[in-house]
């Protein structure tokens, strides 16, 4: 399956705006990823291992923390996922 | 540099005008790269207005759905472009970041463009480049924003 890079962290994924990966679920896919591209790692985890609170990871459509099975969902060749960090601000 | 044409340019400050008192907010597709100096240019191609969620605080405060940045990159990657920026306004506030821009700025390398719109209307337009390597060091550096003039017959 295929994993979309956005803009800022391509340059930790060998400039690459996309990643091919094998994995049957979404953990095992971002697993694959950082293994590939170990320095994604700290962009994309906490020290304690858990996705960046700013860091939104999309299956399709849909925002893997609000699947029922979150980073369990199983995945097939024919799906993405996307990293999309957030975006928001204000004037104070 | 941020590079964009007047087209463009005066979409995203109309946008501002169009959604006041409330912060308007949009996508800035387009091509980055180095020019023959070595300096970093994000030149856009198409301004995409997004949908502000923070209906709670809209005159102060403003966030795009993930959902939509999905479509919108998606939309993008047809095309053969790439997320080089966001928009947004400060209704009846200075065309400065602000901390809470940059606590929610994580697109380094990106154009964080700003309007200040007062009493509905535009002023001015400052442009600033997240730079950085990561959370840790990242910064809002001021940049020159290119502003493309319509010439007959070709935009």
């Amino acid at each position: 399956m295929k994993i979309f890079i956005p803009t800022p962290l391509r340059v930790y994924a060998d400039k690459q705006d996309a990643v091919q990966v094998n994995a049957q679920t979404v953990s095992e896919a971002l697993n694959a990823l950082t293994s590939q591209h170990p320095d994604l790692k700290k962009h994309l985890y906490s020290d304690e291992g858990k996705l960046r609170a700013f860091v939104n990871v999309y299956l399709n459509d849909e925002d893997v923390r609000y699947l029922p099975e979150k980073e369990a969902t199983t995945v097939t060749e024919g799906d993405s996922l996307s990293i999309i960090p957030s975006i928001a601000g204000g004037q104070d | 540099m941020l590079k964009l044409s007047e087209t463009i340019y005066n979409a995203l400050r109309t946008h501002g005008e169009e959604t006041y008192p409330h912060e308007c907010c949009g996508v800035l597709l387009g091509r980055s790269y180095q020019s023959a100096d070595g300096e970093g240019v994000n030149e856009v191609e198409e301004a995409v207005r997004a949908g502000n969620t923070r209906t709670d605080s809209a005159h102060n405060r403003y966030h795009i759905a993930p959902q939509e940045l999905v479509r919108i990159q998606r939309q993008g990657r047809e095309r053969g472009l790439d997320i080089v920026g966001f928009y947004h306004s400060h209704p009846d506030h200075p065309a400065q970041w602000s901390k809470t821009d940059f606590a929610e700025a994580h697109w380094l390398g990106c154009s964080y463009v700003i309007t200040a719109v007062a009493s509905g209307v535009a002023q001015q337009t400052n442009s600033f480049l997240l730079t950085g390597t990561s959370e840790d060091d990242k910064s809002f550096q001021d940049e020159t924003i290119q502003v493309e003039e319509l010439v007959a017959g070709r935009c």
